[in-house]
């Protein structure tokens, strides 16, 4: 996790509120590190966090995640981190028929399908332990990211319909949180993933948006992140904050700092 | 990327195995004494003929075919990655770019898996071009180049000093590397090293007729086919270390020419809203799928310029770790442009992969422009930069046509 990120968010890993649901979306940039940031933050929070990885693989993860701090091949073995590997996984469905229905089962369908089975993977790997003892704070389930979904063939509405049951079964039911990555496709009209983000923002306590420079590419100032705080079940009378930084990715962390005050250009 | 982790070793890539505790103690152990940088495994596959470990990050890379782009990407291409190169309008050169990838396997010995809707792949395979060898290529570039005699010569420049501050192109041979070679393209590789070759070649209409048993699903038949073949090859050969007959130390090198085209049965170059659209997508998820649980790179092909739902093509991007866009001048009015009348067309690189690593990658430089001088492919520099750096002021000029950079 980013010292710099936690601060700008006022949250610590023993602190965190729960219930939320945060939306990461990327434009015209690469938005991954916010996965990594929240990784390894509710790793380290000791929450048990099941990880649908659809589209890098472990090995990539962990070599990051050892950067920032934690190690996923520990936080697996012990039980605390539910890892979907969608890469590995979807060689294996797709070429040899399961016995039992696989969380990517509609890479196999020929007609749009529904990510029914994916949400019960969800729920029974965060599902509470039975013998009622608490080993971890709270479930969390991070997805990156959505809008390859899309991609595979589902529509939009059912890339919906498995947040809006996730959202249940993990913030409402168990006070858990959910960490989902849609990219913004910005000019290039992909309607499915703009109905995808907008119905996604609306749902969002937190969203925090990595763009590129509008003027281009800069070595020293990778992106700009704006960072916007909701409260969807309020009266939209009610303003919500926003705060905007630009920041530069460094090999294990990332540097925030407000607009136009880099260190390169001061 | 440890896809040499992945593959046969199983558990063995946990060095650091701390299950006992992983609350508040950090469960990190020092490896045994492997290659630094590494990842656990690499350091038994840094043998593979053709390969190098990556300096930023320790993957294994595998070189294009073509130096030049190899120090674009960063070194090379990632074993475990597509390399997506959008064509040109009429196919000229990316054709060009696809037979060095695979020209670059022969002569490394790794095994070719060519995949074509168009041309018979052994007819391909006659066609690659010949490569360079050391004490040819003297003659040929001593006309052409005039002050390009040693690369890392620091030459002091009196009146354009800012000049050298700007990275070196390679564009002559580096006749000690064993990574990267060049290639002339006017000359046809020797038989004898085409026939020593291992290749397997999938040619979709005579795919056409051979019936599979193929549960329906949403890919078009072509795609279904080709996945199923490049499975198959990966498996028997052993490429992902699970079959227990063979144990493979070999990188495979897959092309596949045009894909996207209606010559594979799909209909995404042909109407903006089309039946199948999510066909492509999906093999692209898939095809990533094999290819990080596997030792091997592939070169895809396509023609993106037809592509008419831009959704599409940003989709196609985002599922592909390296893309490479060919703008060829031919029949546009650059072609009568004097800034580029040296060039044939201009290169983009438009993506590059961030693996292992926190890193934005963006390639450094932007305008590059190539051509093909009589013999050689080579890529260069041109047009405006800006530069901002931390110790520098914000500064710009315009550099055209730097001749030191050759």
């Amino acid at each position: 996790m980013f010292p710099e990120l936690n601060n700008l968010l006022n949250t610590a890993p023993d602190r965190a509120e729960q219930g939320k649901l945060t939306l990461l979306c990327d434009a015209k940039t690469d938005g991954s590190f916010l996965v990594h940031h929240f990784l390894s933050f509710y790793l380290k929070a000791n929450c048990k966090v099941c990880f649908v990885a659809l589209v890098q693989s472990f090995s990539h993860y962990n070599i990051v995640g050892r950067k920032l701090g934690v190690s996923l091949t520990a936080a697996r073995e012990c039980g605390q981190l539910v890892f979907l590997e969608g890469l590995k996984s979807s060689v294996d469905v797709f070429f040899r028929a399961q016995a039992e229905p696989h969380p990517l089962q509609f890479l196999r369908e020929a007609n749009v399908g529904n990510l029914q089975p994916l949400y019960e993977f969800v729920r029974e790997a965060l599902k509470p332990m039975e013998d009622g003892q608490a080993a971890w704070r709270y479930p969390v389930l991070l997805v990156d990211d959505l809008s390859v979904l899309l991609s595979l063939g589902l529509g939009a509405v059912a890339v919906l319909d498995f947040m809006h049951y996730c959202r249940v079964a993990v913030c409402w039911e168990q006070k858990g949180n959910i960490v989902a990555l849609v990219h913004d496709s910005g000019d290039a009209e992909d309607e499915e993933n703009d109905i995808l983000l907008n119905g996604l923002s609306h749902q969002s306590h937190l969203i925090l948006r990595a763009e590129g420079l509008a003027t281009g590419f800069c070595r020293d100032v990778h992106g700009q992140l704006r960072i916007l705080w909701r409260t969807p079940s309020q009266p939209a009378a009610q303003r919500d904050r926003s705060l905007t930084y630009q920041y530069k990715i460094q090999d294990k962390s990332v540097s925030f700092f407000a607009k136009g005050m880099s260190p390169a250009v001061l | 990327m440890a896809a040499a982790a992945d593959c046969g070793t199983g558990a063995a890539s946990t060095g650091s195995i701390g299950a006992a505790a992983c609350k508040n103690v950090t469960s990190f152990q020092r490896k045994g004494p492997r290659a630094s940088g590494t990842d656990s495994g690499c350091s038994r596959l840094v043998s593979i003929a053709g390969t190098r470990p990556s300096v930023r990050n320790g993957q294994l890379l595998v070189s294009t075919g073509l130096p030049a782009l190899d120090q674009l990407l960063g070194g090379g291409l990632a074993v475990g990655t597509v390399l997506l190169i959008e064509e040109d309008k009429y196919n000229t050169y990316s054709s060009l770019l696809f037979k060095f990838f695979l020209a670059e396997g022969i002569l490394n010995g790794h095994t070719l898996l060519v995949a074509s809707a168009k041309e018979d792949p052994a007819d391909i395979l006659q066609e690659l071009p010949a490569p360079l060898l050391d004490d040819n290529c003297k003659k040929d570039f001593d006309e052409d180049v005039c002050n390009h005699k040693t690369p890392d010569s620091n030459i002091k420049m009196k009146i354009a000093w800012r000049y050298q501050l700007l990275p070196k192109m390679e564009s002559g041979p580096v006749s000690s590397s064993r990574f990267g070679h060049y290639y002339d393209a006017s000359k046809r590789m020797p038989q004898e090293l085409i026939e020593e070759s291992k290749w397997h070649g999938f040619f979709f209409p005579e795919k056409l007729s051979s019936t599979l048993t193929i549960e329906p699903c949403s890919l078009t038949g072509g795609y279904r086919k080709l996945l199923q073949f490049i499975q198959n090859v990966i498996y028997e050969e052993g490429f992902d270390g699970s079959n227990p007959q063979k144990k493979q130390k070999n990188i495979l090198r897959i092309g596949i020419q045009n894909l996207g085209s209606p010559l594979w049965g799909d209909d995404i170059c042909c109407t903006e809203n089309c039946d199948n659209s999510h066909s492509l997508t999906k093999f692209l998820y898939v095809l990533r799928g094999l290819l990080r649980t596997s030792l091997s790179a592939c070169i895809i092909t396509m023609p993106t310029h037809l592509i008419q739902n831009k959704a599409v093509i940003t989709r196609v991007t985002n599922l592909s770790d390296t893309v490479v866009g060919l703008e060829s001048f031919i029949g546009s009015e650059r072609e009568t442009n004097p800034l580029y009348k040296d060039y044939h067309g201009l290169i983009h690189i438009r993506q590059i992969p961030q693996l292992n690593n926190l890193i934005y990658d963006v390639s450094d430089v932007k305008d590059l422009a190539f051509k093909l001088k009589r013999k050689l492919f080579t890529i260069e520099n041109t047009g405006l930069q800006y530069r901002v750096s931390s110790h520098q002021k914000l500064s710009h000029r315009r550099t055209e046509k730097p001749l030191f950079i050759k």
